[in-house]
Protein backbone atom coordinates (compact mmCIF):
# COMPACT_ATOMS: atom_id res chain seq x y z
CA UNK A 1 0.00 0.00 0.00
CA UNK A 2 1.09 3.54 -0.73
CA UNK A 3 0.17 5.94 2.02
CA UNK A 4 0.83 9.65 2.54
CA UNK A 5 0.60 10.68 6.19
CA UNK A 6 0.11 14.36 6.93
CA UNK A 7 2.49 15.44 4.15
CA UNK A 8 3.39 19.12 3.68
CA UNK A 9 5.70 20.56 1.04
CA UNK A 10 7.18 24.06 1.14
CA UNK A 11 8.91 26.00 -1.60
CA UNK A 12 10.70 28.58 0.50
CA UNK A 13 8.02 30.46 2.40
CA UNK A 14 5.27 29.19 0.09
CA UNK A 15 3.36 26.09 1.19
CA UNK A 16 2.44 24.13 -1.94
CA UNK A 17 0.91 21.12 -0.17
CA UNK A 18 -0.46 21.16 3.36
CA UNK A 19 -1.24 18.21 5.67
CA UNK A 20 -2.27 15.82 2.93
CA UNK A 21 -3.36 12.22 3.64
CA UNK A 22 -3.70 9.89 0.67
CA UNK A 23 -4.02 6.12 0.46
CA UNK A 24 -3.69 3.91 -2.57
CA UNK A 25 -4.50 0.26 -1.95
CA UNK A 26 -3.09 -2.47 -4.19
CA UNK A 27 -5.11 -2.81 -7.39
CA UNK A 28 -6.86 0.53 -7.08
CA UNK A 29 -7.13 3.50 -9.39
CA UNK A 30 -7.15 6.64 -7.27
CA UNK A 31 -7.64 10.02 -8.88
CA UNK A 32 -6.44 13.42 -7.67
CA UNK A 33 -8.67 16.17 -8.98
CA UNK A 34 -7.85 19.84 -8.87
CA UNK A 35 -7.06 22.87 -10.97
CA UNK A 36 -3.59 23.98 -12.08
CA UNK A 37 -1.35 24.77 -9.14
CA UNK A 38 -3.57 22.99 -6.61
CA UNK A 39 -0.64 20.77 -5.55
CA UNK A 40 -1.11 17.59 -7.56
CA UNK A 41 2.23 17.63 -9.33
CA UNK A 42 4.01 18.66 -6.13
CA UNK A 43 2.49 15.66 -4.38
CA UNK A 44 3.65 13.40 -7.21
CA UNK A 45 7.16 14.77 -7.09
CA UNK A 46 7.31 14.16 -3.35
CA UNK A 47 6.31 10.53 -3.80
CA UNK A 48 8.94 10.16 -6.59
CA UNK A 49 11.61 11.72 -4.40
CA UNK A 50 12.16 14.72 -6.67
CA UNK A 51 11.37 17.08 -3.83
CA UNK A 52 11.40 16.47 -0.13
CA UNK A 53 8.35 17.04 2.06
CA UNK A 54 8.99 19.44 4.91
CA UNK A 55 6.93 17.23 7.22
CA UNK A 56 4.93 14.03 7.21
CA UNK A 57 5.75 10.57 5.95
CA UNK A 58 5.27 8.61 2.76
CA UNK A 59 4.84 4.93 3.49
CA UNK A 60 5.34 2.23 0.90
CA UNK A 61 4.46 -1.16 2.36
CA UNK A 62 5.03 0.19 5.90
CA UNK A 63 8.45 1.65 4.95
CA UNK A 64 8.97 5.41 5.09
CA UNK A 65 10.50 6.40 1.75
CA UNK A 66 10.92 10.11 2.48
CA UNK A 67 14.55 11.00 1.74
CA UNK A 68 15.13 8.04 -0.57
CA UNK A 69 16.86 9.07 -3.83
CA UNK A 70 14.52 8.97 -6.87
CA UNK A 71 16.28 6.07 -8.57
CA UNK A 72 15.81 3.91 -5.47
CA UNK A 73 12.09 4.74 -5.40
CA UNK A 74 11.83 3.67 -9.06
CA UNK A 75 13.63 0.47 -8.09
CA UNK A 76 11.01 -0.15 -5.40
CA UNK A 77 8.35 -0.05 -8.11
CA UNK A 78 6.88 3.44 -7.85
CA UNK A 79 7.19 5.06 -11.25
CA UNK A 80 6.01 8.46 -12.34
CA UNK A 81 4.88 9.23 -15.86
CA UNK A 82 5.49 12.96 -15.93
CA UNK A 83 3.11 15.58 -17.24
CA UNK A 84 3.37 17.11 -20.67
CA UNK A 85 4.50 14.01 -22.56
CA UNK A 86 8.06 14.56 -21.47
CA UNK A 87 10.09 12.49 -23.94
CA UNK A 88 13.73 12.40 -25.01
CA UNK A 89 13.26 14.25 -28.30
CA UNK A 90 16.55 13.23 -29.89
CA UNK A 91 15.87 9.52 -29.41
CA UNK A 92 13.68 7.17 -31.41
CA UNK A 93 10.46 5.71 -30.02
CA UNK A 94 12.19 2.43 -29.19
CA UNK A 95 15.17 4.17 -27.56
CA UNK A 96 12.76 6.16 -25.41
CA UNK A 97 11.01 2.96 -24.32
CA UNK A 98 14.32 1.23 -23.67
CA UNK A 99 15.36 4.10 -21.39
CA UNK A 100 12.28 3.26 -19.33
CA UNK A 101 13.74 -0.19 -18.77
CA UNK A 102 16.84 1.40 -17.27
CA UNK A 103 16.30 -0.09 -13.82
CA UNK A 104 16.25 -3.58 -15.33
CA UNK A 105 19.25 -2.95 -17.61
CA UNK A 106 21.12 -6.01 -16.29
CA UNK A 107 18.23 -8.31 -17.26
CA UNK A 108 18.11 -7.91 -21.03
CA UNK A 109 15.61 -10.72 -21.61
CA UNK A 110 13.17 -9.15 -19.17
CA UNK A 111 13.48 -5.75 -20.87
CA UNK A 112 12.83 -7.35 -24.25
CA UNK A 113 9.71 -9.09 -22.93
CA UNK A 114 8.46 -5.85 -21.44
CA UNK A 115 9.06 -4.11 -24.76
CA UNK A 116 6.94 -6.70 -26.56
CA UNK A 117 4.17 -6.23 -23.99
CA UNK A 118 4.24 -2.47 -24.49
CA UNK A 119 4.09 -2.95 -28.27
CA UNK A 120 1.16 -5.31 -27.81
CA UNK A 121 -0.65 -2.66 -25.84
CA UNK A 122 0.21 0.15 -28.27
CA UNK A 123 0.67 -1.47 -31.71
CA UNK A 124 1.14 1.91 -33.38
CA UNK A 125 4.39 2.34 -31.44
CA UNK A 126 5.80 -0.83 -32.94
CA UNK A 127 5.01 0.54 -36.37
CA UNK A 128 6.82 3.77 -35.55
CA UNK A 129 9.57 2.30 -33.36
CA UNK A 130 12.34 3.74 -35.50
CA UNK A 131 10.95 7.25 -35.80
CA UNK A 132 12.12 10.18 -33.75
CA UNK A 133 9.89 10.61 -30.71
CA UNK A 134 9.49 14.32 -31.46
CA UNK A 135 7.78 13.58 -34.80
CA UNK A 136 4.79 11.75 -33.27
CA UNK A 137 1.32 13.16 -32.67
CA UNK A 138 0.25 14.21 -29.19
CA UNK A 139 -1.63 11.01 -28.44
CA UNK A 140 1.21 8.85 -29.68
CA UNK A 141 3.70 10.80 -27.58
CA UNK A 142 1.52 10.16 -24.54
CA UNK A 143 1.55 6.46 -25.41
CA UNK A 144 5.36 6.53 -25.50
CA UNK A 145 5.42 8.26 -22.12
CA UNK A 146 3.10 5.69 -20.57
CA UNK A 147 4.90 2.85 -22.33
CA UNK A 148 8.21 4.11 -21.00
CA UNK A 149 6.87 4.10 -17.44
CA UNK A 150 5.52 0.57 -17.98
CA UNK A 151 8.96 -0.61 -19.08
CA UNK A 152 10.13 -0.16 -15.49
CA UNK A 153 7.57 -2.71 -14.28
CA UNK A 154 5.73 -0.45 -11.81
CA UNK A 155 3.76 -1.69 -8.83
CA UNK A 156 2.39 1.81 -8.45
CA UNK A 157 2.20 4.13 -11.43
CA UNK A 158 1.81 7.88 -10.98
CA UNK A 159 0.15 9.39 -14.05
CA UNK A 160 0.24 13.17 -14.22
CA UNK A 161 -2.50 14.57 -16.47
CA UNK A 162 -2.35 12.01 -19.29
CA UNK A 163 -5.30 13.65 -21.07
CA UNK A 164 -3.83 17.14 -21.27
CA UNK A 165 -4.03 18.61 -24.77
CA UNK A 166 -5.55 15.51 -26.37
CA UNK A 167 -8.65 15.31 -28.56
CA UNK A 168 -11.75 13.92 -26.78
CA UNK A 169 -11.77 10.67 -28.75
CA UNK A 170 -8.08 10.06 -27.96
CA UNK A 171 -8.73 10.86 -24.28
CA UNK A 172 -11.35 8.13 -24.17
CA UNK A 173 -8.93 5.62 -25.69
CA UNK A 174 -6.22 6.72 -23.28
CA UNK A 175 -8.44 6.10 -20.25
CA UNK A 176 -9.41 2.69 -21.62
CA UNK A 177 -5.70 1.84 -21.79
CA UNK A 178 -5.17 3.07 -18.24
CA UNK A 179 -7.96 0.78 -17.09
CA UNK A 180 -6.31 -2.05 -19.00
CA UNK A 181 -2.97 -1.39 -17.28
CA UNK A 182 -4.77 -1.41 -13.93
CA UNK A 183 -6.47 -4.72 -14.75
CA UNK A 184 -2.98 -6.10 -15.36
CA UNK A 185 -2.24 -5.55 -11.67
CA UNK A 186 -0.64 -2.11 -11.55
CA UNK A 187 -2.09 0.27 -8.97
CA UNK A 188 -2.56 3.76 -10.35
CA UNK A 189 -2.53 7.23 -8.86
CA UNK A 190 -3.90 9.58 -11.46
CA UNK A 191 -3.82 13.38 -11.45
CA UNK A 192 -6.50 14.84 -13.68
CA UNK A 193 -8.56 17.90 -14.51
CA UNK A 194 -10.89 15.88 -16.68
CA UNK A 195 -12.97 14.72 -13.70
CA UNK A 196 -15.70 13.04 -15.68
CA UNK A 197 -13.47 10.69 -17.63
CA UNK A 198 -11.18 10.00 -14.69
CA UNK A 199 -13.92 9.21 -12.16
CA UNK A 200 -15.50 6.74 -14.58
CA UNK A 201 -12.51 4.40 -14.29
CA UNK A 202 -11.40 5.31 -10.75
CA UNK A 203 -12.22 3.56 -7.48
CA UNK A 204 -11.72 6.57 -5.23
CA UNK A 205 -10.73 10.19 -5.49
CA UNK A 206 -9.40 13.24 -3.68
CA UNK A 207 -10.12 16.85 -4.60
CA UNK A 208 -7.24 19.29 -4.12
CA UNK A 209 -7.84 22.93 -3.40
CA UNK A 210 -4.99 25.33 -2.62
CA UNK A 211 -2.69 22.50 -1.59
CA UNK A 212 -5.19 20.85 0.73
CA UNK A 213 -7.65 18.03 0.30
CA UNK A 214 -11.12 19.57 0.20
CA UNK A 215 -13.26 16.53 -0.56
CA UNK A 216 -12.60 12.81 -0.74
CA UNK A 217 -14.66 9.72 -1.36
CA UNK A 218 -15.46 6.89 -3.71
CA UNK A 219 -15.80 7.64 -7.40
CA UNK A 220 -19.62 7.44 -7.22
CA UNK A 221 -19.73 9.79 -4.26
CA UNK A 222 -17.57 12.35 -6.05
CA UNK A 223 -19.53 12.04 -9.28
CA UNK A 224 -22.73 12.88 -7.41
CA UNK A 225 -21.16 15.46 -5.11
CA UNK A 226 -22.75 18.83 -5.81
CA UNK A 227 -19.56 20.89 -5.34
CA UNK A 228 -17.41 18.58 -7.43
CA UNK A 229 -19.95 18.56 -10.22
CA UNK A 230 -20.08 22.32 -10.20
CA UNK A 231 -16.31 22.84 -10.13
CA UNK A 232 -15.05 20.08 -12.42
CA UNK A 233 -17.82 18.59 -14.47
CA UNK A 234 -19.85 21.69 -15.14
CA UNK A 235 -23.31 20.19 -14.85
CA UNK B 1 20.32 5.21 -45.65
CA UNK B 2 22.75 2.35 -46.32
CA UNK B 3 24.28 4.33 -49.16
CA UNK B 4 24.80 7.25 -46.83
CA UNK B 5 26.44 4.92 -44.34
CA UNK B 6 28.65 3.48 -47.05
CA UNK B 7 29.64 6.97 -48.18
CA UNK B 8 30.46 7.85 -44.61
CA UNK B 9 32.61 4.73 -44.17
CA UNK B 10 34.36 5.50 -47.45
CA UNK B 11 35.08 9.09 -46.44
CA UNK B 12 36.32 7.99 -43.02
CA UNK B 13 38.72 5.35 -44.38
CA UNK B 14 39.96 7.87 -46.96
CA UNK B 15 40.65 10.40 -44.23
CA UNK B 16 42.42 7.85 -42.07
CA UNK B 17 44.56 6.74 -45.02
CA UNK B 18 45.47 10.38 -45.72
CA UNK B 19 46.69 11.07 -42.19
CA UNK B 20 48.53 7.73 -42.19
CA UNK B 21 50.58 8.43 -45.32
CA UNK B 22 50.94 12.19 -44.80
CA UNK B 23 54.34 12.08 -43.05
CA UNK B 24 55.65 9.90 -45.90
CA UNK B 25 54.70 12.36 -48.65
CA UNK B 26 55.66 15.61 -46.94
CA UNK B 27 58.96 16.63 -45.43
CA UNK B 28 57.51 19.75 -43.85
CA UNK B 29 58.49 19.22 -40.22
CA UNK B 30 56.59 22.31 -39.11
CA UNK B 31 53.34 20.99 -40.57
CA UNK B 32 53.84 17.62 -38.90
CA UNK B 33 54.42 19.38 -35.60
CA UNK B 34 51.21 21.38 -35.94
CA UNK B 35 49.32 18.20 -36.85
CA UNK B 36 50.62 16.40 -33.76
CA UNK B 37 49.51 19.29 -31.56
CA UNK B 38 46.11 19.30 -33.29
CA UNK B 39 45.70 15.59 -32.57
CA UNK B 40 46.49 16.24 -28.91
CA UNK B 41 44.03 19.15 -28.65
CA UNK B 42 41.39 16.99 -30.30
CA UNK B 43 41.76 14.29 -27.65
CA UNK B 44 41.26 16.92 -24.95
CA UNK B 45 38.23 18.38 -26.77
CA UNK B 46 36.66 14.91 -26.95
CA UNK B 47 36.87 14.76 -23.16
CA UNK B 48 35.20 18.13 -22.85
CA UNK B 49 32.52 17.07 -25.35
CA UNK B 50 31.54 14.05 -23.28
CA UNK B 51 30.81 16.25 -20.27
CA UNK B 52 29.69 19.57 -21.78
CA UNK B 53 28.21 18.20 -25.00
CA UNK B 54 26.58 14.93 -24.04
CA UNK B 55 25.88 15.39 -20.34
CA UNK B 56 25.21 19.14 -20.42
CA UNK B 57 27.69 20.23 -17.76
CA UNK B 58 30.05 22.93 -19.00
CA UNK B 59 33.34 22.50 -17.16
CA UNK B 60 35.78 25.40 -17.37
CA UNK B 61 38.51 23.49 -15.50
CA UNK B 62 39.44 21.46 -18.55
CA UNK B 63 42.82 23.12 -19.17
CA UNK B 64 43.53 22.60 -15.47
CA UNK B 65 43.13 18.86 -15.87
CA UNK B 66 45.10 18.96 -19.12
CA UNK B 67 47.96 20.64 -17.23
CA UNK B 68 47.52 18.25 -14.32
CA UNK B 69 48.17 15.37 -16.73
CA UNK B 70 51.17 17.11 -18.27
CA UNK B 71 52.80 18.06 -14.96
CA UNK B 72 52.08 14.71 -13.32
CA UNK B 73 53.84 12.93 -16.16
CA UNK B 74 56.75 15.38 -15.94
CA UNK B 75 57.14 14.96 -12.19
CA UNK B 76 56.77 11.17 -12.26
CA UNK B 77 59.34 10.70 -15.02
CA UNK B 78 61.91 13.37 -14.11
CA UNK B 79 61.61 14.02 -10.36
CA UNK B 80 60.53 10.54 -9.25
CA UNK B 81 62.40 8.79 -12.05
CA UNK B 82 59.82 6.19 -13.00
CA UNK B 83 59.95 4.46 -16.38
CA UNK B 84 57.91 6.30 -19.00
CA UNK B 85 54.96 3.97 -19.51
CA UNK B 86 54.50 3.27 -15.82
CA UNK B 87 54.45 7.03 -15.23
CA UNK B 88 52.03 7.39 -18.15
CA UNK B 89 49.52 4.95 -16.65
CA UNK B 90 49.91 6.43 -13.15
CA UNK B 91 49.28 9.88 -14.64
CA UNK B 92 45.95 8.73 -16.10
CA UNK B 93 44.96 7.11 -12.81
CA UNK B 94 45.98 10.16 -10.78
CA UNK B 95 44.17 12.65 -13.03
CA UNK B 96 41.01 10.54 -12.87
CA UNK B 97 41.18 10.32 -9.07
CA UNK B 98 41.62 14.09 -8.73
CA UNK B 99 38.77 14.44 -11.23
CA UNK B 100 36.57 12.20 -9.07
CA UNK B 101 37.29 14.20 -5.91
CA UNK B 102 36.70 17.58 -7.56
CA UNK B 103 33.69 16.25 -9.46
CA UNK B 104 32.02 15.08 -6.25
CA UNK B 105 32.02 18.65 -4.97
CA UNK B 106 31.57 20.52 -8.26
CA UNK B 107 28.55 18.43 -9.30
CA UNK B 108 26.59 19.63 -6.30
CA UNK B 109 26.12 22.77 -8.40
CA UNK B 110 24.51 23.01 -11.81
CA UNK B 111 24.27 25.22 -14.88
CA UNK B 112 26.15 28.52 -14.58
CA UNK B 113 27.07 27.82 -10.96
CA UNK B 114 28.85 24.70 -12.16
CA UNK B 115 30.65 26.71 -14.84
CA UNK B 116 31.74 29.33 -12.29
CA UNK B 117 32.82 26.69 -9.77
CA UNK B 118 34.93 24.82 -12.32
CA UNK B 119 36.35 28.13 -13.56
CA UNK B 120 37.67 28.66 -10.03
CA UNK B 121 39.01 25.10 -9.85
CA UNK B 122 40.89 25.70 -13.10
CA UNK B 123 42.33 28.93 -11.77
CA UNK B 124 43.42 27.29 -8.51
CA UNK B 125 45.25 24.59 -10.48
CA UNK B 126 46.93 27.38 -12.46
CA UNK B 127 47.97 29.19 -9.26
CA UNK B 128 49.39 26.01 -7.74
CA UNK B 129 51.46 25.27 -10.83
CA UNK B 130 52.58 28.89 -11.07
CA UNK B 131 53.62 29.22 -7.43
CA UNK B 132 54.88 25.77 -6.41
CA UNK B 133 58.34 26.39 -7.86
CA UNK B 134 60.07 23.51 -6.08
CA UNK B 135 57.78 20.98 -7.74
CA UNK B 136 56.70 22.51 -11.03
CA UNK B 137 59.47 24.94 -11.85
CA UNK B 138 56.98 27.78 -11.49
CA UNK B 139 57.06 30.45 -14.14
CA UNK B 140 60.32 29.08 -15.62
CA UNK B 141 58.49 25.95 -16.64
CA UNK B 142 59.43 22.27 -16.48
CA UNK B 143 62.35 21.26 -18.69
CA UNK B 144 63.73 17.93 -19.84
CA UNK B 145 60.65 15.71 -19.97
CA UNK B 146 61.59 12.46 -21.76
CA UNK B 147 60.08 11.33 -25.04
CA UNK B 148 57.79 8.33 -24.79
CA UNK B 149 59.82 5.25 -23.91
CA UNK B 150 60.21 2.50 -26.49
CA UNK B 151 57.80 -0.43 -26.57
CA UNK B 152 59.82 -3.46 -27.71
CA UNK B 153 61.37 -2.50 -31.04
CA UNK B 154 59.21 0.66 -31.36
CA UNK B 155 61.06 3.82 -30.41
CA UNK B 156 59.43 7.22 -30.12
CA UNK B 157 62.33 9.65 -30.26
CA UNK B 158 61.72 11.03 -33.76
CA UNK B 159 58.97 13.41 -34.74
CA UNK B 160 57.39 10.98 -37.18
CA UNK B 161 57.20 8.17 -34.63
CA UNK B 162 55.58 10.62 -32.22
CA UNK B 163 53.11 11.51 -34.95
CA UNK B 164 51.99 7.89 -35.22
CA UNK B 165 51.89 7.42 -31.46
CA UNK B 166 49.63 10.44 -30.96
CA UNK B 167 47.53 9.45 -33.96
CA UNK B 168 47.11 6.01 -32.40
CA UNK B 169 45.80 7.55 -29.18
CA UNK B 170 43.50 9.89 -31.11
CA UNK B 171 41.95 7.01 -33.05
CA UNK B 172 41.65 5.01 -29.83
CA UNK B 173 39.91 7.99 -28.18
CA UNK B 174 37.46 8.35 -31.06
CA UNK B 175 36.64 4.62 -31.00
CA UNK B 176 36.12 4.62 -27.23
CA UNK B 177 33.95 7.76 -27.34
CA UNK B 178 31.94 6.28 -30.23
CA UNK B 179 31.30 3.13 -28.19
CA UNK B 180 30.30 5.14 -25.12
CA UNK B 181 27.94 7.43 -27.03
CA UNK B 182 26.19 4.51 -28.70
CA UNK B 183 25.80 2.52 -25.49
CA UNK B 184 23.18 2.74 -22.76
CA UNK B 185 25.74 4.76 -20.81
CA UNK B 186 25.81 7.35 -23.59
CA UNK B 187 22.02 7.55 -23.75
CA UNK B 188 22.04 7.93 -19.97
CA UNK B 189 24.30 11.00 -20.33
CA UNK B 190 21.96 12.41 -22.98
CA UNK B 191 18.94 11.74 -20.79
CA UNK B 192 20.57 13.80 -18.04
CA UNK B 193 21.34 16.61 -20.51
CA UNK B 194 17.76 16.52 -21.74
CA UNK B 195 16.14 16.78 -18.32
CA UNK B 196 17.62 15.76 -15.02
CA UNK B 197 14.22 15.34 -13.33
CA UNK B 198 12.95 13.16 -16.15
CA UNK B 199 16.11 11.05 -15.96
CA UNK B 200 15.50 10.60 -12.24
CA UNK B 201 11.89 9.51 -12.73
CA UNK B 202 12.99 6.61 -14.92
CA UNK B 203 15.44 5.45 -12.28
CA UNK B 204 18.75 6.96 -13.37
CA UNK B 205 21.07 7.90 -10.51
CA UNK B 206 22.06 11.30 -11.86
CA UNK B 207 24.68 11.85 -9.15
CA UNK B 208 26.54 8.69 -10.11
CA UNK B 209 26.30 9.15 -13.87
CA UNK B 210 27.31 12.81 -13.82
CA UNK B 211 30.37 11.78 -11.82
CA UNK B 212 31.19 9.10 -14.41
CA UNK B 213 31.00 11.73 -17.17
CA UNK B 214 33.19 14.11 -15.15
CA UNK B 215 35.84 11.45 -14.50
CA UNK B 216 35.86 10.37 -18.15
CA UNK B 217 36.35 13.96 -19.25
CA UNK B 218 39.29 14.47 -16.87
CA UNK B 219 40.73 11.15 -18.02
CA UNK B 220 40.89 12.34 -21.63
CA UNK B 221 42.21 15.75 -20.56
CA UNK B 222 44.94 13.97 -18.60
CA UNK B 223 45.73 11.71 -21.56
CA UNK B 224 46.09 14.72 -23.86
CA UNK B 225 48.21 16.51 -21.25
CA UNK B 226 50.57 13.56 -20.82
CA UNK B 227 51.04 13.25 -24.58
CA UNK B 228 51.61 17.01 -24.82
CA UNK B 229 54.30 16.96 -22.13
CA UNK B 230 56.30 14.17 -23.71
CA UNK B 231 55.94 15.61 -27.21
CA UNK B 232 56.98 19.21 -26.46
CA UNK B 233 59.30 18.08 -23.62
CA UNK B 234 58.95 21.50 -22.05
CA UNK B 235 55.82 22.79 -20.32
CA UNK B 236 54.94 26.07 -18.62
CA UNK B 237 52.09 27.13 -16.36
CA UNK B 238 50.28 28.82 -19.28
CA UNK B 239 48.91 25.45 -20.42
CA UNK B 240 46.63 25.47 -17.36
CA UNK B 241 45.41 28.99 -18.06
CA UNK B 242 41.76 29.74 -18.66
CA UNK B 243 42.56 30.91 -22.21
CA UNK B 244 43.47 27.32 -22.97
CA UNK B 245 40.07 26.13 -21.73
CA UNK B 246 38.41 28.68 -23.97
CA UNK B 247 40.48 27.48 -26.92
CA UNK B 248 39.14 23.96 -26.30
CA UNK B 249 35.64 25.34 -25.96
CA UNK B 250 35.87 27.31 -29.21
CA UNK B 251 37.07 24.21 -31.06
CA UNK B 252 34.12 22.30 -29.64
CA UNK B 253 31.50 24.99 -30.33
CA UNK B 254 32.62 25.56 -33.91
CA UNK B 255 32.96 21.87 -34.69
CA UNK B 256 29.67 20.98 -33.03
CA UNK B 257 28.99 20.43 -29.36
CA UNK B 258 27.35 17.11 -28.57
CA UNK B 259 28.29 15.54 -31.91
CA UNK B 260 30.79 12.78 -32.59
CA UNK B 261 32.70 14.49 -35.40
CA UNK B 262 32.55 18.00 -33.88
CA UNK B 263 35.84 17.90 -31.94
CA UNK B 264 37.86 16.75 -34.98
CA UNK B 265 36.23 19.21 -37.37
CA UNK B 266 36.38 22.19 -35.03
CA UNK B 267 39.96 21.68 -33.88
CA UNK B 268 41.33 21.14 -37.38
CA UNK B 269 39.49 24.07 -38.91
CA UNK B 270 40.39 26.56 -36.20
CA UNK B 271 44.03 25.49 -35.97
CA UNK B 272 44.27 25.69 -39.74
CA UNK B 273 42.66 29.14 -39.92
CA UNK B 274 44.83 30.48 -37.12
CA UNK B 275 47.91 29.19 -38.95
CA UNK B 276 46.79 30.96 -42.12
CA UNK B 277 46.10 34.18 -40.22
CA UNK B 278 49.36 34.18 -38.30
CA UNK B 279 50.50 37.43 -39.93
CA UNK B 280 47.68 39.17 -38.03
CA UNK B 281 49.18 38.11 -34.69
CA UNK B 282 46.79 38.81 -31.82
CA UNK B 283 44.38 40.62 -34.13
CA UNK B 284 43.32 37.13 -35.23
CA UNK B 285 40.78 37.30 -32.44
CA UNK B 286 39.08 40.12 -34.35
CA UNK B 287 38.33 37.54 -37.02
CA UNK B 288 37.41 34.71 -34.65
CA UNK B 289 35.03 36.73 -32.50
CA UNK B 290 32.53 37.57 -35.23
CA UNK B 291 32.79 34.07 -36.75
CA UNK B 292 31.90 32.58 -33.40
CA UNK B 293 28.98 34.96 -32.84
CA UNK B 294 27.57 34.30 -36.33
CA UNK B 295 27.94 30.56 -35.86
CA UNK B 296 26.21 30.54 -32.47
CA UNK B 297 23.29 32.47 -33.95
CA UNK B 298 22.83 30.48 -37.14
CA UNK B 299 24.27 27.07 -36.26
CA UNK B 300 24.14 26.62 -32.49
CA UNK B 301 25.22 23.01 -32.85
CA UNK B 302 28.31 23.95 -34.86
CA UNK B 303 29.38 22.82 -38.31
CA UNK B 304 28.77 19.16 -37.63
CA UNK B 305 25.36 19.75 -36.03
CA UNK B 306 24.37 21.99 -38.93
CA UNK B 307 25.13 19.23 -41.45
CA UNK B 308 23.27 16.63 -39.37
CA UNK B 309 20.17 18.84 -39.05
CA UNK B 310 20.27 19.69 -42.73
CA UNK B 311 20.41 16.00 -43.67
CA UNK B 312 17.50 15.24 -41.33
CA UNK B 313 15.42 18.02 -42.87
CA UNK B 314 16.14 16.74 -46.36
CA UNK B 315 15.18 13.22 -45.34
CA UNK B 316 11.93 14.43 -43.77
CA UNK B 317 11.07 16.34 -46.95
CA UNK B 318 11.75 13.27 -49.07
CA UNK B 319 9.51 11.19 -46.81
CA UNK B 320 6.75 13.76 -47.07
CA UNK B 321 6.91 13.76 -50.86
CA UNK B 322 6.87 9.96 -50.92
CA UNK B 323 3.87 9.70 -48.63
CA UNK B 324 2.06 12.28 -50.78
CA UNK B 325 2.82 10.18 -53.84
CA UNK B 326 1.50 7.12 -52.02
CA UNK B 327 -1.72 8.93 -51.27
CA UNK B 328 -2.08 9.99 -54.89
CA UNK B 329 -1.50 6.43 -56.03
CA UNK B 330 -4.11 5.13 -53.62
CA UNK B 331 -6.57 7.66 -54.90
CA UNK B 332 -5.88 6.61 -58.47
CA UNK B 333 -6.47 3.00 -57.54
CA UNK B 334 -9.76 3.90 -55.91
CA UNK B 335 -10.85 6.01 -58.82
CA UNK B 336 -9.78 3.32 -61.29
Amino acid sequence: MLKLNNVSVNYGAFTAVKNVDIEVHPGEIVVLLGSNGAGKSTTFNSISGLNKPSSGEILYDEQNIVGFPPDQIVNLGIIQCAEGRNLFPGMTVQENLMMGGYVHRKNKIHVKERLEEVYEMFPILKEKHNESAGSLSGGQQQMVAIGRALMGDPQYMLLDEPSIGLAPLIVEQMFAKIKQINDGGTSILLAEQNANAALKIADRGYVFENGQIAVQGTAEELLTNEEVRKAYIGA
Amino acid sequence: MSRLLLNKRFALSGLLLLVLVLPLITSNAYMIRILILTFIWTIAVYGLNLLAGYTGYLSLAHAGFFALGAYTLAILTVTVGLSYWLAFILTLVFTSIVGALIGMIALRTREHFFAIYTLCVGYIIYLIIYNWEGMTGGVRGFIGIPSPGSIGPLEFNSQISNYYLVLFFLVLTIVVIYRIVHSLQGRTFMAIRNSEDLAKTIGISTTKNKLIAFILSTFFAGLAGALFASFTRFIGPEISNITMTFDFLVYLLIGGIGTLSGPVIGTFIIVWISQELQFLQDYRMLVFGPILVILIIFAPRGISGFIIDWNLKRKAKKQQIESMKDMENNQEVKEG
